[in-house]
Parts: structure tokens; sequence; C-alpha cells
């Protein structure tokens, strides 16, 4: 079994990505599946990441939240966030089958960073759904 | 669920080996990782317990060049084998494209790959996937334990405990000096590119 995205959908998504979200300060961010696969990525160009590793392990801690929110009653935690010395990690759900993963250090404002983010997963659930 | 992207026309497709625990599971995936090193541009990634037993997945990425015009990326997952993990282990099969179950070739564990065996069929099934549906290959491993004397159990009766109603492909190996690991491998990727063969126009 697989899924496809057309041509137009990804160019929309990358749009977002490349467009929206580094305005803010992000300098890596990913839009991947539940289960790691890499739809749309980022990253300036100062920065290296191993994007199929982080695709892997975001997808799998997401999944690992997700089970303990289950567990403790709720349906799951929509947005996840990891808060290092330097560098900073935001997971966020879009639809049931997809996760955005932005990085950025600690120069961004985290509120306007939130809304930023909402901004595009909006427009990407726009996209998704057309 | 594969991932086909016709922009890049590339695929991304996910394998996963599963199986008991100490089954050697991380065994087979470090092989194909130091054979195919050269074609790999990335660490591998193992998220361990303090023990070295595999507590979530290892994992790598791996390009398998163009099938009818697609760049086909496959990303290689083991799964935790140990009993109490099941959580994780459900984790890690999420999207699953193509399976290598990992047996242990010896006697005293031969239950253990039998639970296995029927604990993938009930987590696959979670997920709406039938073990009849999935592209899947079984692996007899620690075939060299009989070499030192410990006993393994003869194919027959392997095929008899996992593969009688399955009749999927088999390999007997030895996967830590590299026998067998290496067309489980071939055979579980074809299968699973096979799979997505009408997909792919």
């Amino acid at each position: 079994m697989s899924y496809t995205l057309q041509q137009n959908h990804l160019d929309g998504i990358e749009n977002i990505l490349k467009d929206q979200l580094p305005q803010v300060g992000i300098h890596c961010v990913l839009f991947i599946d539940m289960a790691g696969n890499i739809i749309a990525e980022y990253e300036a160009e100062n920065t290296k990441h191993d994007i199929p590793a982080l695709a892997a392990l975001s997808a799998a801690n997401f999944g690992a939240v997700n089970a303990l929110a289950k567990m403790i009653g709720e349906e799951d935690f929509s947005v996840l966030f990891n808060k290092g010395e330097r560098e900073n990690i935001h997971f966020s759900k879009v639809l049931d089958e997809f996760l955005l993963v932005c990085i950025f250090d600690n120069e961004v404002s985290l509120g306007l960073l939130r809304l930023k983010i909402a901004k595009a997963i909006g427009k990407i659930t726009e996209i998704l759904k057309s | 669920m594969a991932f086909i992207n016709l922009k890049k026309k590339e695929v991304q497709v996910k394998i996963v080996y599963y199986g008991p625990g100490r089954g050697g599971k991380t065994t087979n995936l470090e092989y194909i990782y130091q054979k195919l090193s050269r074609r790999i541009k990335t660490e591998m990634v193992a998220i361990k317990t303090h023990g070295d037993r595999t507590l979530f997945f290892d994992f790598f990425p791996f390009e398998m060049g163009k099938i009818k015009g697609y760049d086909i990326k496959i990303q290689l997952y083991t799964v935790p084998g140990q009993v109490k993990y099941n959580a994780t282990r459900k984790l890690v099969l999420r999207g699953v494209d193509g399976v290598v179950f990992v047996g242990d070739s010896a006697v005293v564990r031969r239950e253990k790959a039998i639970l296995s065996l029927e604990n993938l069929k009930e987590n696959l099934a979670t997920y709406n996937k039938d073990i009849f549906q999935v592209p899947l290959v079984l692996q007899y491993n620690k075939r060299d334990l009989a070499e030192q004397g410990i006993p393994i159990l003869p194919i027959e009766t392997m095929e008899q405990d996992l593969n009688s109603e399955l009749k999927v492909p088999f390999f007997e190996a030895s996967a830590l000096v590299g026998n067998g690991v290496i067309p489980t491998f071939k055979k579980i990727t074809a299968m699973t590119i096979a799979s997505l063969e009408k997909e792919l126009k």
C-alpha cells in the first residue's frame, strides 16, 4: 500500500516551508508522515542535519508521546516542544498522518514562532484537503 | 506505507526487521550497514538500553537506485524484540511496507520465535494489515550455533512452526558472520518494490 501527493501539493507545501517559516528564524523544517517518510524539507545553507535520521526519530518520538497521552486518557498531545541550551525542536501534528518538525535557536521568539507555525499548518491542511 | 513523491520521482519504503529478543535483528542491520557503507551517507541510528539491547529501534536509510525512473529509498528498521517492549515495537511497525522475521534457530528459543510471529500478526492487524498480504521473508538465524555444540532446530521444524501457513520465502543465516544476510535483504527489497510496482507509472 502506498500514497502519493501530486506535484502541485508538494510545490505548495515546499513553498510554505521555505518562504514562511524561515522568516521567523527556523533554520530547519521537515514535513514528514508518521511512518518517518520525508515529504518536504527546508534547511538553511549553514545547517547540515542528518535529515532521514531526524525524520525517523521525530516520527517515533511523536508516536511514543501519543501512546503516553492515550495511557493517561488524552486523545493525543498535538504539540511537542523540546528545549535545548542553543537549539530547540517543535513538533506539531498536521491532520492525523503528518508531522511538522521545526528546528530553531534561542534567538527566536517562541510566541511568534507558534503563530507562524499555526498559520503554516492551516495552509498545509488546506493544500492536503484540496 | 510507502510514499511516492511524483515531483522528485522518488519512492520511500519502510522495511522492518522483526523477531524475538536476541534473535539477530540488529546484527542483520549492522552487517548490511557495514557491507553497504560506501553507499550510505549517514550514521546508523541505534536507541539502546545500557545493557546494549535495542530499546526502540535501529535505523538507517539506503538508496537503492532507480526502478521505472523512480529513485528508491529504503528505510531499514529493527524493533526491540523483548516481550515487554510491545508498545514501542508497535510504533515502529507504523507504515511498514515489508517485514523480515528473524527467528532464532536454537532449540531453547523455539517457543519465543512462535510467539513473536504471532505478535507480529497481531501488531500488523492493529494497522489493518494482514500478515498474509504484507511482503514478508523469514530468516532462520544462528545456524552456526550447531558448530558450537548448541542444539538447533532442523529447517523442516522451523518451517513447520513458522511457515506452514504463510508459505513465504525463507533463508538460513548466521548473521554474525554475514551468511544469508544479504540474500534475505535482497529478497525482501525485491518483494516490497514488486508490491508497489503497479503504482509506479
